[in-house]
């Protein structure tokens, strides 16, 4: 077991760093293939009508004349030792982990990003933990009833969640319980250290919001999955023991269809961890991925790269995760 | 005293969209302690069906009559609690392919300390785990305390039936089912899967019912022996009259399909011409007709008349078949001589349409 969590976590490092390869080289090496010259490039991480000299000193800044393979070398670098940028009074010290520096922002990427974490994480947690439990519960009641008025009628909302885009549902909540109805007026984010009862309440709708649409998902996956494992021969063997109907269920039926959910859901969770773009943008929430919109439409270039290398960390250790729970959970898997 | 296990005309039906499948339609026979029920029969012939009904194991769809008497206690109309209660501890039953039958994400040891403590609410675990692992002992598996913890997959098809015995025995149950427990096992393995099954038999005293399309298993094992078709009985006795004096042309087809090695080697195998008929629409008559050899020498009962089951020579030996007791044993006699049916010669030509059986 050890030594299978030890080899997934050499996979893992070795994961992160050709994920840090091909984000570098898109920002780096393809618009040089592309024909754009140093000068071109420094031109971007200037600002709007920059002056000649301004971008010479860019360009030197970011060392954009070195070999790529030194450039690159650099930039993990500055990750463990930091980095100063240009020479002289113009420098400007990133220190570590140097993910970048914003010169829009006239600020190192890091502290930036790390600010809006805890929104994400609250945010993904808090509507996490709902859509398991509304789900699960759901899809597990929809199987073992499956025909009735209640499976036709949850499969029937599961589909909405599913089709219904956040930034309807998300902005329907808000006009009627932030608006219509003030029950959670005054949506923001506030620190979970500062004040838990607000944090959460404030949270209520961004978190009703998302759970939704995965809660839609995992009802119709969970349904689907209890409906085969129910089926199983191992089952019949259950009942024929004579354990009740409920230990059958939750036991052995439930235990088997959650398998290849908690799967899924370590993904799901990492994904979102890099941000949920569209419910951060409906409600306004300052995490990353509002962070990553901003950084995109001012095509601040080092906060771009440094997101996708934030989201592409939690999803390799979401994986990560993911694989080490699933030989825990299925033992076929473990040797 | 009064059989263990008595069923008396037992019909069980599904409702589907297609009509009402008739899976058991009037089965009737009876169990003492300490003997061996065979129950043979094609695919979707009802056997399975049967041995659920008295496990009570059947979706809630089902419609079931009839009687089913366990110990006098009767069971098809009873409380689903009470059956529960029964279940695995009375009763216990095992099944066909020990893979997909034990749960893969357990322990085998648990699974057998899980089936345990439920009917012994009073025992500790570690009164559960002992008798799980001496049961495990019991059925042949080495390192029993050692292999109580491995996982399923991490045990042979034989030893997996094996577990799979050991659980089902662990409440000392009166009546054991065996649903094809040797079908999915290597050739080599089912025979002392077999001797196992009536060596714990013979230690536990339990009665036995071993459901198989195989006649030969239950040659060897079975005091009693019941042949199904289409969810009726066709033919039900001693097993040494089913083998030596069977009585049903299905029997006989049966028989001559099972390879033997005193024939020669062209006339081995004879398969039974056609299919078994779909369970939702029985042909008329004797259900086996179509594909029977001997209509003709009934003057068109077979198709017309249901035959019921009647008494053949011998104690305790009925057939359900309108051929006279003379045609029979003349048939029978031309048959082991080896000669062509002297009846009709081939069997209608009409085979059943509609879905095929269906096999739960």
């Amino acid at each position: 077991m050890i030594t299978f969590i030890l080899r997934r976590l050499i996979a893992a490092v070795f994961l992160l760093v050709v994920v840090s390869m091909v984000i570098f080289s898109i920002f780096f090496l393809l618009p040089k293939l592309g024909g754009q010259t140093n000068y071109g490039l420094a031109t971007q991480y200037v600002g709007r009508n920059p002056t000649r000299a301004a971008v010479l000193q860019m360009e030197a800044a970011l060392g954009l004349d070195k070999p790529v393979y030194q450039q690159y070398w650099d930039y993990l670098r500055a990750i463990v030792v930091g980095e100063h940028y240009g020479t002289g009074v113009t420098s400007v010290y990133c220190p570590p982990p140097c993910f970048g520096y914003s010169f829009r922002n006239q600020q190192p990427v890091w502290p930036m990003m790390v600010s809006s974490i805890p929104v994400t994480v609250s945010l993904a947690f808090g509507a996490a933990v709902l859509w398991l439990a509304g789900g699960i519960a759901i899809g597990v009641v929809s199987a073992l009833k499956r025909g009735s008025i209640i499976d036709r009628l949850s499969m029937t909302i599961a589909l909405a969640g599913v089709s219904l885009p956040i930034f309807f549902t998300g902005l329907v909540s808000l006009a009627l319980f932030s608006y219509k109805w003030p029950i959670f007026p005054n949506v923001q984010f506030v620190p979970l250290t500062q004040n838990p009862a607000l944090w959460a309440r404030n949270l209520v709708l961004p978190w009703v919001t998302l759970a939704f649409l995965y809660a839609a998902l995992y009802a119709r996956l969970t349904r689907a999955g209890m409906l085969e494992t129910m089926g199983e021969d191992y089952i019949r063997t259950a009942r024929a023991k004579g354990l009740p109907e409920r230990t059958v269920i939750c036991k052995h039926g439930l235990r088997a269809a959650l398998t290849p959910i908690v799967t899924i859901f370590g993904l799901d969770l990492g994904l979102l961890l890099g941000g949920a773009v569209l419910t951060e943008y409906t409600f306004s929430l300052h995490g990353l991925g509002l962070f990553t919109i901003e950084a995109v439409q001012n095509q601040d270039f080092p906060e771009v790269m440094g997101v996708v290398m934030l989201a592409s960390f939690f999803i390799v250790i979401a994986n990560l995760v993911v694989d080490v729970l699933y030989a825990v959970l299925d033992p076929r898997v473990r040797y | 005293m009064a059989p263990l296990l008595e069923v008396r005309d037992l019909r069980i039906h599904f409702p589907t969209d297609d009509g009402l499948v008739k899976s058991v339609d009037g089965v009737s026979f009876s169990l003492e302690r300490g003997r061996t029920l065979g129950i043979v029969g094609e695919s979707g012939s009802g056997k399975s069906v049967t041995s659920l009904g008295i496990m009570g194991l059947h979706h809630g769809k089902a419609q079931i009559t009839g009687e089913i008497r366990l110990d006098g206690e009767e069971l098809a109309h009873a409380d689903q609690a009470r059956v529960r209660e029964l279940r695995g501890a009375k009763m216990a039953m095992i099944f066909q392919d020990p893979l997909s039958s034990l749960h893969p994400y357990y322990r085998v040891g648990d699974q057998i300390v899980e089936a345990y403590r439920i009917h012994h609410p009073q025992a500790t675990r570690k009164q559960a785990r002992q008798r799980a692992i001496d049961m495990l002992d019991r059925v042949g598996i080495p390192q029993p305390a050692v292999r109580a913890e491995d996982y399923p997959h991490q045990f042979s098809g034989g030893m997996r039936q094996r577990v799979m015995i050991a659980m089902a025995l662990c409440n000392d149950p009166e009546l054991l089912i065996a649903d094809e427990p040797t079908t999915a096992l290597d050739v080599t393995v089912q025979a002392q899967i077999l001797d196992l099954i009536s060596e714990l038999q013979a230690e536990f005293g339990s009665a036995v019912i071993i459901i198989t399309h195989d006649l030969g298993v239950v040659a060897e094992l079975a005091d009693d022996i019941l042949v199904m078709y289409a969810g009726r009985l066709a033919e039900y006795g001693p097993g040494a009259d089913i083998f030596g004096q069977p009585g049903h042309p299905y029997t006989w087809g049966l028989l001559a399909s099972m390879p033997r090695l005193d024939r020669e080697r062209q006339t081995r195998l004879v398969p039974i011409p056609g299919t078994p008929p779909s369970l939702i629409q029985v042909p008329p008559g004797c259900p086996f007709h179509p594909r029977c050899r001997y209509t003709a020498l009934t003057g068109g009962r077979c198709q017309t008349e249901v035959p019921v089951l009647r008494a053949a020579v011998t104690r305790g030996h009925a057939t359900a078949c309108h051929l006279t007791a003379a045609q029979t044993a003349r048939e029978r006699a031309a048959l082991s001589a080896g000669q062509v049916p002297a009846g009709a010669g081939e069997p209608d030509a009409r085979e059943p349409v509609l879905p095929g059986g269906v096999e739960t």
